[in-house]
């Protein structure tokens, strides 16, 4: 599991600049964004450098953070390397609350990012041959 | 009791003192006040033909706009050489309204206010911090000399700067509060954020007023603030705070009535009510000098509770004022009050009790946005989670208000925050008619 930022915006103008500049300038380097929303409010999604860290400081600011713990996992990087993820978590009857995929600048493979609300799926997904990632494969963790 | 002697009177020897002090105060007005006169004149009342309690309904009314039309010292019933003091209302609802205290009005006072805070537990043994704005509200120095006669220690903060207040709270030890319920509220939420446990802090008794507060309110302010949460009730043109007060008991708030003669009476007929009946509050001034008021129409709405306190005083009580009759929104011909919307909000979790209305026009139809601000320790990271939230306050909301309503989520602390009265609701519907 890896721990993920999740912040509450209201749909106004510039917030999320103000988001980004928070974590800007306090050095803290992102590494995938994704935002859900709909046409009031949205909720972004955030792996990066320091979360704690980071969370603390949009707290600060006045920002609605909570850390999330996710699964992360490294697919290869080809034509239905998701699709076979997913499969084989529809095969655990294990549903996918949200996820989204990111590709680091090193290396063939792509990183999917899941929530899954089982405490299960991370054994499901190492039976079926998948790498589950910790912190220190996609950020630099809180010291 | 600061005053048992007065406070748990016979309840037969209050209502003889209450005639004799009603009498002497129509003869006072109508002598001393060109404004009284003209009005009881014109009505036909003869101040002398009121031989009982009874015979107030034919005693004409008076408005807040009497005072205004008669701004700034119209309505004084002494000359100003007699004036100490004046206060004026905080104008939020129109012009401001002077108000004027004789030295023996400002003696009174202090007493009431020494009854309100020992109502409240207080003793001279205790530590007040007066949040109250200092100045022509009344809040600040009537609290102030309130406390002082009662023997405390008293700290004249004043509104504002709420950091200072919390790290007073702190250092000084103190002991009773006084400020508005919404800003002890604030004040809870500045400590966490300071690093400070609110409910460490060595504050044990709240004296709160000046804004209608919800009893739901109450249970978070005490919860949060470890401390037991007063209502006191009061406005200027009656005095100021210091008309009626909770006791220990918590139930309900007893009206000092040797000194204000309280009336419940029909919105919409003004025929006096029988006690236990809902309606708008009338005060009498029974003891003032300065600017006694007849039949003041207070615009609040309560009812008597006509049953006796455990607490041994005789001073019957009105119930919290929830709502105003000119604060009651009607939206699509169904009264509301947005009080109601607060009590509410604290029962649902992930929300904070911070909201506000914003009315508008669609067409000829009213539309009713309620604005909510999530709560900052706010832990949801799915939309689904959020619409689900959504969907249980719009729910929640509606069958509060009897009124169908759209509900935005907002983030936390993005509605502007009172410092003294809470801006609750926001009305356009007149500006898009133009």
């Amino acid at each position: 599991m890896v721990e993920q930022v999740s912040v509450f915006l209201e749909n106004k103008s510039g917030r999320l600049a103000e988001l980004t500049r928070t974590l800007g300038d306090a050095g803290i380097d992102m590494h995938a964004l994704m935002v859900a929303d709909t046409s009031e409010f949205g909720i972004v999604r955030i792996i990066c450098d320091a979360p704690e860290h980071a969370k603390a400081l949009l707290d600060e600011r006045g920002f609605s953070a909570s850390i999330t713990p996710v699964l992360a996992v490294e697919v290869p990087d080809r034509p239905a390397g998701l699709a076979e993820l997913l499969e084989a978590l529809d095969a655990a009857a294990m549903g996918v609350e949200y996820a989204y995929c990111f590709v680091q600048p090193t290396g063939t493979s792509a990183v999917d990012v899941l929530k899954v609300d089982n405490a299960q799926a991370e054994q499901v997904l190492v039976d079926a041959g998948f790498k589950p990632l910790g912190p220190a494969d996609l950020y630099t963790p809180d010291i | 009791m600061y005053q048992p002697e007065m406070e748990s009177m016979p309840r037969d020897r209050l209502d003889a003192l209450q005639l004799e002090r009603v009498q002497a105060l129509l003869a006072r007005v109508y002598e001393g006040n060109p404004a009284y006169r003209r009005k009881f004149d014109e009505a036909g009342f003869d101040p002398s033909s009121l031989k009982s309690l009874k015979d107030m309904r034919r005693v004409p009314f008076t408005v807040k706009d009497d005072l205004r039309a008669s701004y700034p010292y119209g309505f004084f019933s002494v000359p100003l050489h007699d004036i100490v003091r004046v206060h004026s209302s905080s104008g939020t609802t129109g012009q401001v309204t002077v108000v004027g205290y004789t030295a023996g009005d400002i003696d009174r006072w202090s007493d009431l206010m020494a009854r309100t805070f020992a109502s409240a537990g207080a003793t001279a043994d205790d530590i007040v911090q007066v949040t109250y704005g200092y100045g022509l509200f009344t809040g600040g120095l009537g609290a102030h000399y309130g406390s002082e006669r009662l023997g405390a220690l008293t700290v004249p903060v004043s509104g504002g700067n709420t950091k200072r207040q919390v790290q007073i709270l702190k250092d000084f030890g103190v002991t009773v509060l006084a400020c508005t319920p919404s800003y002890a509220l604030l004040i809870a939420e500045t400590a966490r954020e300071m690093g400070i446990d609110p409910r460490e802090l060595p504050v044990r008794v709240g004296v709160f007023g000046a804004e209608p507060w919800s009893e739901s309110m109450r249970h978070q302010i005490e919860q949060e603030l470890n401390l037991t949460a007063i209502d006191i009730y009061g406005l200027s043109e009656v005095m100021g705070p210091g008309v009626a007060s909770e006791c220990e008991c918590q139930c309900g708030l007893h009206v000092f009535e040797d000194h204000f003669l309280v009336e419940i009476v029909d919105v919409d007929t003004l025929e006096p009510l029988p006690d236990g009946e809902t309606g708008e509050v009338v005060f009498t001034t029974l003891t003032k000098e300065g600017i006694p008021v007849v039949r003041y129409r207070t615009r609040d709405i309560s009812r008597i509770i006509p049953e006796p306190c455990s607490c041994g005083r005789t001073m019957r009580r009105i119930e919290r004022v929830t709502g105003r009759s000119d604060d009651m929104l009607i939206i699509r011909g169904v009264n509301v009050y947005p009080s109601q919307i607060e009590q509410v909000l604290v029962g649902i979790e992930n929300v904070a009790p911070h909201y506000q209305v914003v009315l508008t026009k669609r067409g000829s139809m009213d539309h009713v946005e309620v604005h909510v601000e999530v709560a900052d320790d706010f832990a949801f990271d799915e939309v689904r989670e959020l619409e689900r939230l959504q969907k249980r306050v719009k729910a929640e909301v509606e069958s509060a208000l009897a009124v169908s309503i759209a509900v935005k989520l907002v983030e936390p602390k993005s509605i502007a925050r009172s410092e003294g009265k809470a801006k609750r609701v926001v009305d356009l519907r007149a500006d898009e008619g133009r």
